[in-house]
């Protein structure tokens, strides 16, 4: 096929560029400059899709963002198809491929088209009725076929491999909407100096005057002034024109959201281009010109392909020189249906008759038709449309009765009058007020910094639009902070007007029951289907919405929600304002996912956190696990060995001579202050002013309420400056939790806290050749026990760089913490590894820390306790400092639960079978024959097979668990029971003589 | 608390090699360059009003006191984060923790040079780049040359110094470097 | 997002440096130890939870790291106004009345 539809010298693109480009396998030309559906038009395809319920079939209606219709998938290759694309919206590239959606096996022959047939049996609701029993069925049975067939398209089965990019922006005036009115306001705006961004959907800007061929500005054709003005803007610093945006969402403080669409034009876009960029705008002032949407007649069969907005038709004409048929009708109710079909018989297209069911219409536009010869039929309706997969014939009746008469026609322009889009304002929480004269809702009450001006305010003419928007431009940008304008306004010599129109279903449209006379075409809502809602007792109009679907598709009711209202209305014999608008909601169109995420994907969704010796770990197989966004060594498998075997000889290792482990990952807060000592008495509950320099202390943190919060061992390095631990986890919130309390509870002490987590790497040196691991490295520090003794701490040189050194154990033996600065981390770590390897140390990881601070039976907060674990509970009450009388927690320690009996204890669990290693997180019960649901009694925190105790060890928390030594409790799981027995928490060395051994 | 601090002088030559979080590199397209900067001395110094005097002296540069403005002397730069809160980076070899040991008056210096990692994003996409993950106005009005603040980028917290028109210092903690540097490396590649 | 003016840094700054914190102008007792069960219960755990005008704590964590307090309204999402921690229950609001 060969555009036969292009009309030589009609339109603005040039015929010479064509391209190349499939629809169902069909290959087609078009030119530069064409949407697909442009170019589907030329080349006299109008049937693009079956419809989501009936299966009917369906042509384009319309020319831009509002189509209901023309979904259709484009796809580059098997990972790039992006379904429910507008075929009006889709720009043309070379090799483009779109195929149709909906339909099966073809798009001229659809199986699922029987549902038309069977319509009767699809009424509004009918999914709510049917499909209710039985109740199980829902998920299983119906909903998924019933998704299948109604399906809009399919999602590409592979991951997205484009990227999308993202930008925070901040201006003075934010024009959304490029049509003339948004020109004439960002040209006042943009001379005053501030910063303007004007954004449009389309391609070019120009809005309107794309179509409107009789406009004249400045002594130019209207489009012409658009693309000159255009110009002018893209040429100012202070200016940002942004085209193939959208403007989606507008919400709190005018922060608007835009998504540009870069690369979806292009035939081969740069691979490393980013196919969206999601703008995130905060503006001071912004400007709304949005413009109006024509709507469709509602009348029966309206949806037959080739049946068609009149301004989509003029525009195919004008823009892109494409007649949408050869013998075209038209049904209006108001004027701006003449000036399509005016412009369409001037380019030598047929006008078979204009039908207008306004009973005198007059006017210039009128007048000039029925100067052309066009057939003029007032006072009549179309009452239906004849044809299949294409209109070929329109039915005129007067509108109240009477004779009927068919004409033949290959098109059908129809026009009911053009609705004010007030979506963002309504967005950014304006209340529209609706206008009884002209039957629109308008801007009502601003909410924001915002003005509306042109279409969208309902500002008939361009003359008036343009001088409403330039003064509104102007003002924004003063009000913003913008000197005096000085731009010449410009000059509308010429234009239309098409105000008015009706609202709801035309005679055409019932009341027989199997009329179809379309509201929502995406939907398949029907004006019977709206009033049926209304008599099965939907009075609010988001009732009646949400029964019909009506305006609830992809395309958000564009063109459909003024026509569902009205009929609702006329219904229920109220009012339009009475029965209410329903609720704009973001996204004005659907916005990809893509845009959403931005660049938050794969290495960017979330930070990874190394420590410094990551790179020797990786280097020396190292398995890691993600604890938070940290990534720690897990466990250093020699070659052969499993985990569970790496594990274990790590173990035995530390115990035997000694081993190496990357504790970088805790939390480190520097406490420094005349009142450093007081202030760690109020956030803990140990008392630290006796506590000597030098020396360390293991530190309870709780909350408020009593509850453990965090642990940590805590040195005190001078009077006044303290380096505190917290765990992995707690690193951000004890820190905000201390800040807290400084700031707002304790502002009168003299103390502050500085995050140093980062500022040292740590490196855990345990096991009984721990010293002699590090004494040759360090200088200027007595390692000995009597000059530094357990849980003390010494500041001196290891390697010749500075250290923070610690003599503490989370192994429960001698061990030390190797605090050096982190950039020196690795170096220290494999000087360290060096004197390790002389006496058989080894290097371990969290899960081998893990069971070897267990066989010691220390808690680790967060997995031994949850919240809502006492000092008591944990067995830790030796670490609240008895004589103080404050502390954060301490009156929570005293409330009624938490000293009541009966509460959960931390202990010991052997198993009777010491080689079953219990489940984390496995309940615990007292009589394993009882009736379910048994009587929990307490769980499992910690389990793990300990190689140095030779059998399985666990930690749990049991009700009045100390009161339980000896006793025998089970512990039932899906295969068998488990028997075991409660014992105190220390598994190995219960003495403590190894901290010095 | 000078005595303590003084230990931890950082001046003393080490016998070991030191391994920045970032190994350096950088990254040119067409509007930006992104370079990672060589390790610098840093304290965050926290002072109440009476000692802001004694703490000039000693550093030899101003503590500014007005909100998200930085003062710099000498390769050394202060920046205002807080009302009482300061980040001080030195990038001349001088030690200012050793600096405030002297000070008397009411005050805390922590050493912090590890903790943070630097890149200078420059050219003239660099505030498009930033805007990328910052929600903040880095327009030449609203966060003129010298301006500094605490705030975000994409999912991390950064600290923003305008160095230049088109010149800023990103600092970030240590181990979020390799997604500052990744994130500012695709964002300079959108740039447009 | 919303706009936040934070008292300390002068200037609204965007919400995405901020994290809320709670309920404003409940002050630690300082003899905490000795508060009936009531009382604790009261300070601890009990909140307005007002439809209308809210006092609350709010922190520019990724700015200048300062808590201070902030009245906002809970059905527009408003804030009238943001003054420094320590500083008193504000008698009067801008705007009220209305």
């Amino acid at each position: 096929m060969m555009q036969s539809f292009r009309i030589p010298g009609a339109g603005r693109l040039t015929p010479a560029k064509t391209m190349r480009f499939t629809f169902d396998g069909q290959s087609f030309t078009g030119v530069a400059g064409d949407t697909l559906a442009s170019a589907l038009l030329a080349n006299g395809v109008h049937l693009v899709g079956r419809s989501f319920k009936y299966h009917r079939p369906r042509g384009i209606l319309s020319v831009g963002a509002e189509e209901p219709n023309a979904l259709v998938d484009i796809e580059r290759d098997a990972a790039r198809k992006t379904p429910n694309v507008r075929a009006t919206v889709q720009e043309l590239y070379d090799g483009l491929a779109a195929t149709s959606q909906n339909r099966w096996p073809s798009l001229s022959f659809d199986a699922g088209a029987v549902n038309d047939l069977a319509s009767p049996l699809f009424s509004a609701g009918f999914y709510y009725k049917t499909f209710m029993w039985p109740k199980a069925a829902w998920k299983s049975f119906y909903e998924p076929k019933i998704r299948a067939a109604a399906g809009l398209g399919v999602a590409p089965d592979q991951p997205d491999p484009d990227h999308y990019s993202a930008r925070f922006a901040h201006c003075e005036v934010l024009v959304l909407g490029g049509g003339a009115a948004g020109i004439a306001a960002a040209l006042a705006a943009a001379e005053t100096g501030v910063r303007v961004i004007l954004c449009d959907e389309q391609a070019e800007f120009g809005g309107a005057l794309r179509f409107e061929a009789g406009a004249k500005i400045d002594g130019a054709d209207g489009w012409a002034w658009a693309q000159t003005a255009i110009a002018k803007l893209s040429a100012m610093d202070n200016v940002r024109l942004l085209p193939r945006t959208t403007a989606f969402g507008y919400y709190a403080q005018n922060f608007v959201g835009l998504a540009e669409r870069l690369t979806d034009h292009l035939a081969s876009p740069d691979a490393n281009a980013p196919r969206e960029r999601l703008w995130q705008i905060r503006a001071k002032r912004v400007i709304l010109a949005a413009g109006a949407i024509e709507r469709h007649m509602v009348f029966a069969d309206n949806d037959r392909p080739g049946v068609m907005l009149a301004s989509a038709a003029r525009a195919y004409l004008n823009h892109y020189g494409v007649a949408i048929g050869r013998n075209v009708g038209v049904y209006t109710a108001n004027d701006s249906a003449y000036a399509a079909a005016i412009d369409l018989k001037k380019a030598g297209v047929d006008i078979a008759a204009i039908v207008d069911l306004r009973d005198n219409p007059s006017g210039p536009l009128v007048e000039e038709a029925r100067a052309l010869g066009i057939e003029i039929n007032h006072g009549r309706a179309v009452i239906r449309t004849g044809g299949r997969l294409r209109i070929s014939s329109m039915s005129v009746q007067p509108k109240n009765g009477g004779g009927e008469r068919k004409i033949a026609v290959d098109a059908l322009l129809m026009s009911a009058g053009w609705t004010p889009s007030v979506h963002l304002f309504s967005q950014s929480r304006g209340k529209v007020a609706f206008d009884e004269e002209t039957k629109r809702f308008l801007p009502g009450i601003y909410a924001q910094d915002c003005i509306s001006v042109g279409a969208c305010n309902g500002t008939d003419g361009l003359a008036a639009s343009v001088e409403e928007a330039y003064a509104a431009g102007a003002k924004a940008a003063k009000d913003a902070g913008g000197k005096a304008a000085k731009a010449a306004k410009p000059k509308v010599e010429a234009s239309e007007n098409w105000s008015r129109g009706m609202l709801g279903a035309a005679p055409g449209a019932g009341p027989d029951k199997i009329v179809k006379a379309f509201v929502d075409f995406q939907n398949d809502v029907t004006a019977k289907d709206i009033r049926l809602a209304v008599h099965e007792g939907m009075r609010s109009i988001e009732h009646v919405k949400r029964f019909t679907t009506n305006g609830m598709a992809t395309d958000q009711g564009k063109t459909s929600n003024m026509h569902g209202l009205a009929i609702a209305a006329d219904t229920l014999d109220k009012n339009i304002p009475e029965v209410g608008l329903t609720t704009f909601r973001a996204p004005y169109t659907p916005v990809t996912f893509g845009a959403i995420v931005g660049h938050a994907r794969g290495a960017l969704f979330d930070p990874t956190r190394k420590t410094a010796m990551h790179g020797w770990a990786e280097a020396h197989g190292a398995v890691f696990e993600d604890v938070g966004q940290w990534k720690r060594t897990w466990y250093f498998p020699k070659p052969g060995e499993d985990m569970h075997a790496a594990v274990n000889r790590e173990c035995r290792t530390v115990r035997q001579s000694a081993g190496l482990f990357d504790a970088s990952t805790l939390g480190k807060i520097e406490v420094v202050g005349p009142d450093a000592a007081t202030f760690m008495e109020l956030l803990y509950t140990n008392p630290w002013q006796k506590l000597d320099a030098g020396r360390c202390r293991y530190g309870v943190m709780l909350r408020e309420d009593g509850f453990i919060y965090d642990d940590g061992v805590v040195g005190r390095l001078a009077p006044d400056r303290f380096h505190v631990t917290t765990t992995t986890g707690g690193a951000a919130r004890v820190m905000n939790h201390m800040e807290d309390y400084l700031q707002t509870e304790f502002p009168h002490l003299n103390v502050w806290l500085t995050s140093i987590s980062e500022q040292w790497a740590v490196i855990a040196v345990q096991g009984p050749k721990s010293r002699d691991i590090i004494a040759p490295l360090v200088k200027g520090i007595d390692l000995s026990d009597e000059a530094m003794p357990h849980m003390s701490v010494r500041e001196g040189r290891i390697c010749g760089v500075p250290t923070r050194l610690f003599r503490m154990s989370f192994t429960g033996d001698r061990g030390f913490e190797v605090n050096v600065p982190a950039d020196y981390g690795q170096a220290v770590w494999e000087a360290l590894w060096t004197e390790g390897q002389k006496h058989g140390a080894c290097a371990y990881g969290t899960e081998a820390m893990h069971v070897l601070r267990a066989e010691k039976g220390y808690i680790i907060v967060g997995q031994d306790t949850d919240g809502t674990v006492t000092p008591a509970d944990a067995g830790l009450d030796w670490a609240i400092g008895k004589k103080k009388t404050d502390f954060v927690g301490i009156r929570g320690l005293t409330r009624p639960d938490l000293v009541a009996a009966g509460r959960k204890q931390l202990v010991g669990l052997r198993t009777n079978d010491p080689k079953i290693v219990l489940d984390e997180g496995a309940q615990i019960v007292a009589d394993p024959k009882q009736a379910i649901p048994m009587k929990m009694i307490g769980h499992v925190t910690s389990s793990y097979w300990s190689e140095n105790c030779g059998r399985s060890i666990a930690l749990g928390l049991l009700t009045d668990g100390r009161a339980r030594m000896g006793e025998t409790l089970h512990v039932p799981m899906p295969d068998r029971t488990i028997e075991v027995e409660v014992t105190g928490p220390v598994f190995f060395d219960e003495k403590g003589e190894r901290l010095n051994g | 608390m000078a005595k303590a601090a003084a230990k931890r002088s950082a001046s003393a030559a080490a016998s070991i090699e030191r391994h920045p979080a970032l190994a350096g590199g950088e990254v040119t397209t067409a509007g930006v360059r992104l370079a990672v900067l060589p390790p610098a001395e840093r304290i965050s110094l926290r002072a109440p009003e009476a000692s802001i005097t004694a703490l000039t002296r000693a550093l030899g540069v101003s503590l500014p006191k007005a909100p998200k403005t930085s003062a710099a002397k000498a390769g050394r730069t202060a920046l205002w984060l807080g009302p009482d809160e300061w980040l001080v980076i030195d990038e001349a070899g001088g030690d200012p923790l050793a600096d405030c040991a002297g000070v008397k008056g009411l005050h805390s210096a922590v050493g912090i040079s590890h903790r943070n990692v630097a890149i200078s994003v420059s050219g003239r996409q660099a505030a498009d780049t930033i805007n990328a993950g910052c929600p903040q106005d880095l327009s030449l009005a609203a966060f003129p040359v010298g301006a500094a603040s605490r705030t975000v980028l994409g999912k991390v917290e950064i600290v923003l110094l305008r160095t230049q028109e088109d010149t800023f210092r990103v600092e970030c903690w240590r181990s979020f470097s390799d997604y500052v540097l990744a994130f500012l490396t695709k964002a300079a590649t959108d740039a447009a | 997002m919303l706009l936040i003016h934070c008292p300390y840094c002068e200037e609204e700054r965007p919400e995405l440096e901020f994290r809320h914190a709670g309920e404003a102008h409940i002050a630690r007792p300082t003899d905490m130890a000795a508060m009936s069960d009531e009382d604790f219960e009261k300070f601890f755990f009990i909140r307005s939870n007002p439809k209308g005008v809210i006092y609350e704590r709010w922190r520019h964590v990724h700015g200048c790291a300062r808590f201070f307090n902030a009245v906002r309204d809970t059905v527009t999402d408003k804030f009238v106004m943001t003054y420094k921690a320590g500083e008193p229950q504000p008698k009067k609001l801008p705007g009220a009345g209305k």
